[in-house]
């Protein structure tokens, strides 16, 4: 398949999305967040496409996706690991464990490992003061997590 | 002279009649009800610090500067978010207030550079001026932590969240590391432009402003309007020219010279050099908005191009020689009566430009009707509005457009025909759109799909694609329905109208034949979109028609203008704010030029030449006797040319060979005369034919006025010595001078007095006024005063209004198998007409060459690929452009601009006309299109004789 046809393709499956969601009031982000799911990532493309459909700039579309880092703007590894690093966690030694998280896994934030395994995001707040350190592994919670813990997530993404 | 003073107030005017009492720093304020306590204190004298509020766009509030305490009220308000309430006492400096501001503004100068001395905004720039408002001494947090300001850390690490300057558009850059994020950008290109081509990307410390998706800002959305610069607080958006020459120190305020929205501007100058144009907020036309050419292509005034020196040639075919001006004007003088002694009276004529200022149409009319001694005066408005003065003149008993551009922030539907505002007349354009935003109905029939069809935010309610051609059936169509679906306003039509012209009209537009069913047949419109754009029109509350050349210039072009009128009558959409019929002037100043006598049948003020008083008014004035017989209109000018008996023309600031349809047919009547003079900035197109080439002067060069298209006489002031020695008018003057009348006008304010006192609709108009009140619309006489901003209030000026039967004729130009297309023409944002000015700005960036659109259907027949040569035929010639395949027009419809000469887009136009007033067809000509390889023969022959005919002895070859 040449690249025209995997763009035309990617247009094809926005556009699908868009028509699913835009009856929605404020269809903006939920059409975003259907991308992202779809794509792993919300393609440079879309912001035109989804401009279009919506009646609205392009500019309007990109503050949109920029403004949440939710939304990415290239595919993430298989796995995405957030470490919270607000001020609880912090106080519980957070900082250290990140460190040693980011050594281990060869990366710095928003990096992802070379095998595409697991993606390293920061996160402000999980909720999860009262556990700290918490963690946050493809949406599933991680409380009071140490350095063993962090092994353990890390050998099994990786199996 | 210092700089014109604007007081920015911080947030918009409100409109509201209730007025509220409040006290600020123990002062009394009275304000209108929803007025921001920025802008009552404003009103007050008292300028509470701000930055991110400014009175072009709607309050904000994320500055944190603007705060303010209120007694009995909790914290610090922003007084720009903060509405005035009866009876509140607030005060703009505490101990608390200064605190909070000197702590804020030391967080901004932590992120900002210290380089004001050498900064472009150096004595321009509100965060410098609020740095000195707050008392900021110093600041804690020192330079080193994370910003946005150094490309590398003292260290030498690369700094991530710097941003190299954008230098993409030629006439501003953007530098990130000034921008401070208060967003007045973004809400500018939003709020007043309406383009929506700027954001804040990111959030937090990361906020950047973004043109387009992150991208550089020519290659963005954005329109280069120049809202952003104007609002921008600090230097991160700056005019290039600010950047190299300084700041102006002094200022004048003036009118565009393009197109006929007639957009008030200060030219800041510095010395004689202009530093830049800046709308004036002031201005009634613009309300303090531009767009691309209004604020930015002026450099064509200073042109390496522009002709300086007067110029004779004894044959057309010979080099230019430069001489005097007495010698050119000597020459012309007895050319002129030698031709007269020889071809008669009649031999010779002039031409009127609506570039040019009132008072110097005015002359050039004068000089032909008591000069010449003929009325052969004819004036571009021929080929552009000709048939708006005969249709609305028919109907209302006035050519003029109803109403002023602020009425359209009460329409409630707007109807668009033939006129593409986004593009032809951006200013008003921006304020129609805002108007569409907050609810506004949009109904466009047009034969492509425009801008305002869809754009962000705006969305037509109804777009009717009819074939070029088919207006009045189209018109009558939506007649048809508002009649027998009964939706015609009674009561409006027999109070103001004649009730028994109306039930004849009514009668023939309920015939069975000018229903959409059947009309659909040849428009191509769908009739049930045609029902529903005509209830809507109806019905939809204030109902106003903006209509542009694509209505005038077919052969129906008066009649479609004339069933424009019956509809808005039908509908009682006349005589208040928010309906009416308004004709977009292509020129800055066809209006006057219309108004000032320019048509050989009309003396100034729209009195036919027949008309013994009113002759009699000149004669005893002007000491001649006036010929009672109209003089030829341009084309007769040059049928006439073409057989023998015309053999002289003055033509001023008018390039007809490049604008009047079929070229041949120009060029041909042209080289059969024996004196051409050419008045103009450049050698056009024109003077390839000419033997006199007169220099002239810039709308920067000239005192004068001139009259938009909502009637506004707007003054036009001089603020540079003209460069080729004359204003325009001076030259009319020396060379009526030269040919024995006894002209002494030492400023056009004489001229304008003489205007006033014999023209009754000017009678009240003089410079003192015009200093006194910025701007009238006429009439402004005994009975207005003040000027008419709407017309037709109380009734119309002829009377009743007029219902006029409009019988669809089809055109003449028809498509046939050999000739299967139609070809329409238009405009872009960037480029004005013939380009003579545009095309010597920077704004050629945007609009390098025309380019012939076609739908992807009528393509693929042809095996034509976007960008590929095309010819494009006609039965009156044929030229070469490249494609563009879009689906802007439908099927068997193609489009282009003529913005560039060497397109020759009138080569291919033929001579049909409107059958009332002769002005052209220029939108509709059958074509058929083929893959070419490049150039016409008759393109190539043309380039030729252009070169050779631009030769100057003693000079290399001058450009184009």
């Amino acid at each position: 398949m040449n690249i025209r046809a995997v763009a035309t393709q990617e247009a094809t499956r926005i556009s699908e999305i868009i028509d699913h969601c835009r009856h929605l009031e404020g269809p903006m982000l939920p059409i975003l967040h259907k991308v992202q799911e779809e794509f792993g990532y919300i393609p440079e493309s879309a912001k035109q496409i989804i401009a279009e459909a919506l009646n609205l700039s392009r500019a309007e579309v990109h503050g949109v996706v920029t403004f949440y880092h939710d939304f990415r703007d290239h595919p993430a590894g298989r796995h995405t690991l957030k470490l919270c690093r607000a001020e609880a966690c912090q106080s519980m030694g957070c900082e250290s464990l990140a460190e040693k998280a980011k050594a281990k896994l060869g990366i710095d934030w928003h990096e992802t490992t070379a095998d595409g395994a697991i993606t390293l995001e920061p996160v402000f707040c999980l909720g999860l003061c009262a556990q700290a350190p918490a963690a946050m592994l493809d949406g599933e919670l991680y409380a009071r997590l140490d350095e063993d813990c962090l092994n353990d997530i890390v050998a099994e993404v990786r199996a | 002279m210092p700089l014109v003073p604007e007081i920015d107030y911080g947030t918009p005017a409100s409109k509201s009649a209730e007025l509220v009492t409040l006290t600020i720093d123990g002062r009394e304020v009275t304000v209108p009800a929803g007025t921001s306590i920025m802008r009552a204190s404003m009103e007050a004298g008292i300028q509470v610090p701000k930055l991110c509020a400014t009175d072009m766009v709607d309050a904000f509030g994320s500055c944190r500067l603007c705060l303010i305490e209120v007694e009995g009220r909790n914290g610090t308000p922003a007084s720009c978010t903060t509405p005035v309430a009866p009876g509140l006492v607030v005060h703009t400096q505490t101990e608390r207030l200064k605190q909070i501001r000197k702590g804020v503004m030391e967080l901004y100068i932590s992120d900002h550079p210290l380089d004001c001395l050498t900064c472009a905004a150096n004595g321009d720039c509100e965060l410098q001026d609020m740095a000195g408002a707050v008392g900021l001494r110093d600041v804690r947090y020192g330079y080193e932590g994370d910003n946005h300001v150094k490309a590398r850390s003292a260290t030498g690490t690369i700094n991530a969240q710097w941003m190299p300057k954008d230098e993409s558009n030629p006439y501003f850059t953007y530098d990130p590391s000034k921008c401070i994020v208060c967003s007045r950008c973004v809400r500018a290109c939003e709020e007043v432009q309406g383009t929506f081509a700027l954001t804040i990307e990111g959030r937090g410390f990361d906020s950047r402003v973004s043109p387009g998706a992150h991208e550089a800002f020519l290659e963005s959305e954005c329109v280069s309007c120049g809202a952003c610069v104007q609002a921008c607080p600090t230097a991160t958006l700056t005019e290039k020219s600010v950047i190299e020459i300084g700041q102006p120190e002094h200022s004048a305020v003036t009118t565009c010279a393009y197109c006929g929205v007639g957009c008030s501007f200060k030219a800041e100058m510095r010395g004689e050099e202009l530093v830049r144009m800046v709308p004036w907020k002031d201005g009634q036309a613009n309300r303090g908005h531009s767009c691309v050419k209004g604020r930015f292509a002026y450099g064509y005034a200073s042109h390496k191009d522009r002709i300086l020196n007067p110029m004779i040639r004894e044959k057309i075919s010979d080099p230019w020689r430069e001489v005097t001006w007495e010698e050119a004007f000597a020459h012309v003088a007895s050319e002129f009566r030698r031709i007269q002694y020889q071809y008669g009276r009649e031999s010779i004529g002039g031409i009127t430009s609506s570039r040019c200022t009132n008072e110097e149409t005015y002359l050039v009319q004068k000089l032909i009707r008591a000069g010449f001694g003929n009325n052969n005066v004819d004036t571009c408005a021929r080929v552009c509005h000709s048939p708006t003065g005969y249709g609305l003149g028919q109907a209302f008993g006035t050519s003029a457009g109803t109403q002023n551009f602020d009425s359209v922030e009460h329409s409630d539907v707007v109807l668009v025909i033939g006129a593409n505002p986004t593009d032809g007349h951006p200013v008003f354009g921006s304020r129609l759109k805002k108007r569409l935003r907050q609810g506004a109905k949009l109904i466009v029939i047009d034969p492509r799909r425009i801008d305002l069809v869809r754009t962000p935010h705006v969305e037509a309610a109804f777009h009717l694609p009819l074939k070029p051609g088919t207006n009045v059936a189209v018109l009558t169509a939506l007649a048809h329905v508002i009649v027998t679906e009964g939706l015609f306003d009674e009561a409006f039509i027999r109070t103001r109208c004649d009730w028994s012209e109306f039930e004849d009209w009514a009668a023939f537009v309920a015939e069975p034949q000018h229903s959409p069913e059947e009309t659909e047949k040849f428009t191509g419109v769908p009739a049930e979109e045609l029902r529903g754009a005509a209830r809507l029109f109806a019905k939809g509350g204030n109902g106003a028609i903006y209509y542009g050349l694509g209505v005038t210039e077919h052969s129906q072009g008066s009649t479609t203008v004339m069933a424009i009128a019956n509809l808005a009558m039908a509908t009682g959409n006349i005589g208040r704010p928010g309906v009416g019929v308004n004709p977009l002037r292509g020129q800055n100043n066809v209006q006057g030029s219309c108004d000032m006598g320019s048509f050989p049948h009309e003396l100034p003020g729209y009195r036919h030449i027949s008309d013994d008083a009113t002759r009699e008014t000149f004669e005893k004035l002007w000491g001649v006797t006036l010929n009672n017989e109209p003089g030829l209109r341009i084309p007769n000018m040059l049928d006439a040319a073409v057989d023998g008996s015309f053999k002289g023309i003055y033509i001023q600031g008018e390039d007809i060979l490049q604008s009047d349809p079929d070229t041949k047919h120009v060029s041909a009547g042209l080289a059969a005369m024996e004196c051409v003079v050419v008045h103009d900035l450049f050698l056009n197109e024109t003077a390839n034919y000419a033997h006199v080439f007169l220099p002239g002067s810039t709308f920067l060069e000239k005192d004068g006025t001139f009259t938009n298209a909502e009637r506004r006489i707007n003054r036009v002031r001089k603020v540079m010595t003209p460069k080729n020695g004359y204003a325009d008018w001076e030259v009319t003057q020396k060379l009526a001078q030269a040919m024995g009348l006894a002209w002494a006008y030492t400023h056009p304010s004489e001229i304008m007095d003489e205007i006033a006192a014999t023209t009754p609709s000017f009678a009240g108009v003089s410079y003192a006024y015009l200093e006194e009140k910025g701007s009238v619309q006429w009439p402004c006489n005994e009975k207005f005063p003040n000027g008419s901003p709407i017309m037709h209030v109380d009734g119309f000026v002829r009377g009743k209004g007029k219902f006029i039967r409009t019988e669809y004729v089809a055109a003449d130009e028809r498509t046939g198998p050999r000739f299967p297309l139609l070809l329409t023409t238009g405009r872009i944002l960037s480029q004005y007409n013939v380009g003579a000015q545009t095309r010597r700005t920077e704004n050629v960036v945007w609009h390098e060459e025309d380019r012939l659109e076609i739908h992807p259907h009528d393509a693929e027949q042809r095996g034509i690929k976007d960008g590929d040569w095309v010819k494009l035929a006609s039965r009156a010639g044929e030229t070469t452009l490249r494609a563009l395949i879009t689906d802007r027009v439908a099927p068997g419809v193609v489009y282009t601009t003529f913005h560039h000469p060497n397109t020759q887009a009138n080569v291919i136009t033929t001579d049909f006309s409107d059958w009332a007033t002769n002005c052209p067809e220029y939108k509709v000509t059958a074509v058929q299109i083929s893959p070419s390889n490049g150039p016409t023969d008759w393109q190539e022959d043309y380039e030729e004789l252009s070169r050779r005919s631009r030769r100057i002895v003693g000079k290399l070859e001058a450009a184009e």
